[in-house]
């Protein structure tokens, strides 16, 4: 019986040191990275710093050692980038390889970023996604001004098709609109970029009745775009005196959403009977999802209740002259 | 010989009066909000359409509220009671009135008295109406209303979709019910004798 007595506390031990032997080793460079990129040890020399809340800075002349705290916008978490649309990449695929020198040099910090248009465009891999007229679309934009560019919405470390072919719309929606409040909702990040007062979102919409069931089932730039047939996400972005701004854009029979929110979705056949079929899967727009058999049933139903008391009046008329 | 009957106090009547035109208002935004086109054309423009709607809606639902006090305190409630008691048959004699004795100038079947105000044909359907369709029709509308009070979804399908359905599905019916009821209403002694006792509160009877 004695053994049992040292058995189960040892167990517990040994499993402890499992639990820690694991987290000690960090496993921050997790198993599946290396099948989707062949780069990850190289990418590490980035990573060591920018995959982190803090880096060393060392003063060779002296001989110190400084901790500091990156800045959040320059960390990039593994996760994502390995999930992401480039992870296969090797980060010197897209910056230049003098960032390996430490402390980079401001030359090198000042480099210009590629654009998505720079790979993606006049290529015919990507054909359908019609970079080139995204990148019109952006020039007409109010957001093509000095410093903006596409990474100031979409992340190259974390990108991942949103809209496109989503099983989940409302998550989709959620996430689109998380990418415009990350600078209209924080003026911390609005302010890099205009010289404008802080804007209240919230305040500024309160003319829109049911608020918060507007804004978790439609994206903002469903009213601050142009529609554009030919390209899934508009990125017009209009100034805000051009917004949409009349309700029945969206509440009626040629809905807007059908040219926008659900322009790509094919389900239109799952719901029989309904204009718009496809909005209703994910909610009810009023004006836009009448059911036609339900509009000529109610209808027909109603002109049989006119013509039977116009019938009976009729009737009445008569045996009451009688 | 003309008998007055008092049946509609004048708690009855502001009731009456209000859901009247409420409901009316209700109609007419409803229609409007749910045939709209893309141009905005309509019976009433949209933005509008929507806070009449609103509106109207909090006072038909408070005004039920009262309704349903009223009748629970008065004696007004006894006049939506015991309509099963020999339903087919009574049902049967007043639609074979309405369909052919009121043509022969028969005799209401059923008189109205101090204690049977409502035939039965009226009696199960302001039953239905108000005990049945109004409170599905406000429900679902408060769900729209406040639609983050709704399931998202219910057996995998919109929550919204489904009170969607149920408030325009409840608002048809009630619709067709208040078409019907002024029509019934013309079918008084004179086609205007039960308007008149809604809006004096008497009831004329020719015993």
């Amino acid at each position: 019986m004695r053994i049992y007595r040292y058995l189960i506390p040892g167990l517990f031990l040994f499993a402890g040191f499992l639990l820690f032997a694991q987290d000690a080793e960090g496993d921050k460079l997790k198993p599946h990275y290396h099948e989707v990129n062949a780069y990850v040890e190289e990418n590490e020399s980035c990573l060591k710093c920018h995959g982190e809340v803090k880096y060393t800075l060392e003063d060779t002349l002296y001989g110190r050692t400084v901790t500091q705290a990156m800045w959040s916008n320059l960390i990039l978490d593994r996760d994502a980038y390995y999930s992401g649309v480039h992870r296969s990449f090797m980060c010197t695929d897209c910056h230049s390889s003098e960032f390996e020198e430490f402390p980079h040099s401001l030359d090198v910090r000042m480099e210009e970023n590629f654009g998505c248009i720079d790979c993606h465009g006049y290529d015919e891999t990507f054909a359908d996604y019609h970079f080139e007229e995204i990148e019109v679309e952006f020039t007409e934009s109010i957001h093509n001004m000095e410093g903006f560019s596409c990474w100031k919405c979409h992340d190259p470390h974390a990108y991942k098709p949103n809209m496109r072919g989503t099983e989940n719309i409302k998550e989709a929606i959620q996430l689109n609109n998380s990418v415009c409040l990350d600078c209209h909702g924080n003026f911390d990040n609005f302010m890099l970029f205009t010289d404008k007062e802080e804007i209240n979102v919230v305040e500024s919409h309160n003319w829109l009745p049911n608020q918060v069931a507007h804004i978790r089932s439609v994206r903002c730039i469903e009213c601050h775009t142009e529609v554009n047939d030919s390209i899934l996400i508009a990125h017009k972005i209009l100034p805000k005196t051009e917004a949409v701004k009349r309700c029945t854009e969206c509440h009626s029979r040629d809905s807007r959403l059908m040219h926008s929110l659900y322009k790509f979705q094919s389900k239109e056949n799952r719901r029989g009977g309904f204009m718009n079929g496809v909005i209703i899967n994910d909610t009810y727009v009023i004006g836009a999802n009448q059911n036609i058999f339900l509009n000529r049933l109610s209808i027909a139903i109603f002109a049989l209740a006119f013509l039977v008391i116009v019938f009976h009046t009729i009737l009445r008329i008569i045996k009451l002259r009688n | 010989m003309t008998k007055r009957l008092y049946l509609y106090p004048v708690w009855v009547r502001l009731w009456h009066l209000l859901n009247a035109v409420s409901f009316l208002l209700l109609v007419l935004t409803g229609i409007s909000l749910h045939f709209i086109t893309s141009e905005g054309n309509s019976l009433i423009r949209f933005d509008i359409s929507v806070v009449i709607h609103n509106v109207a809606a909090i006072i038909l639902t408070f005004n039920y509220g009262y309704f349903v006090i009223g009748n629970i305190v008065s004696n007004n409630g006894k006049h939506y009671k015991n309509w099963r008691k020999n339903l087919a048959a009574n049902l049967w004699k007043q639609g074979m009135y309405y369909a052919v004795g009121i043509f022969k100038k028969e005799s209401h079947p059923f008189p109205v008295t101090e204690d049977n105000k409502f035939n039965p044909l009226q009696k199960i359907s302001y039953v239905l109406a108000m005990y049945l369709g109004m409170p599905l029709l406000i429900i679902s509308g408060l769900g729209l209303l406040f639609p983050e009070t709704i399931a998202y979804t219910v057996f995998n399908v919109s929550g919204l979709v489904l009170t969607a359905m149920l408030h325009i599905t409840m608002g048809f019916i009630l619709s067709l019910f208040l078409l019907i009821h002024l029509y019934t209403c013309t079918l008084g002694e004179k086609p205007l004798t039960l308007f008149k006792g809604m809006i004096k509160g008497y009831h004329d009877s020719h015993d």
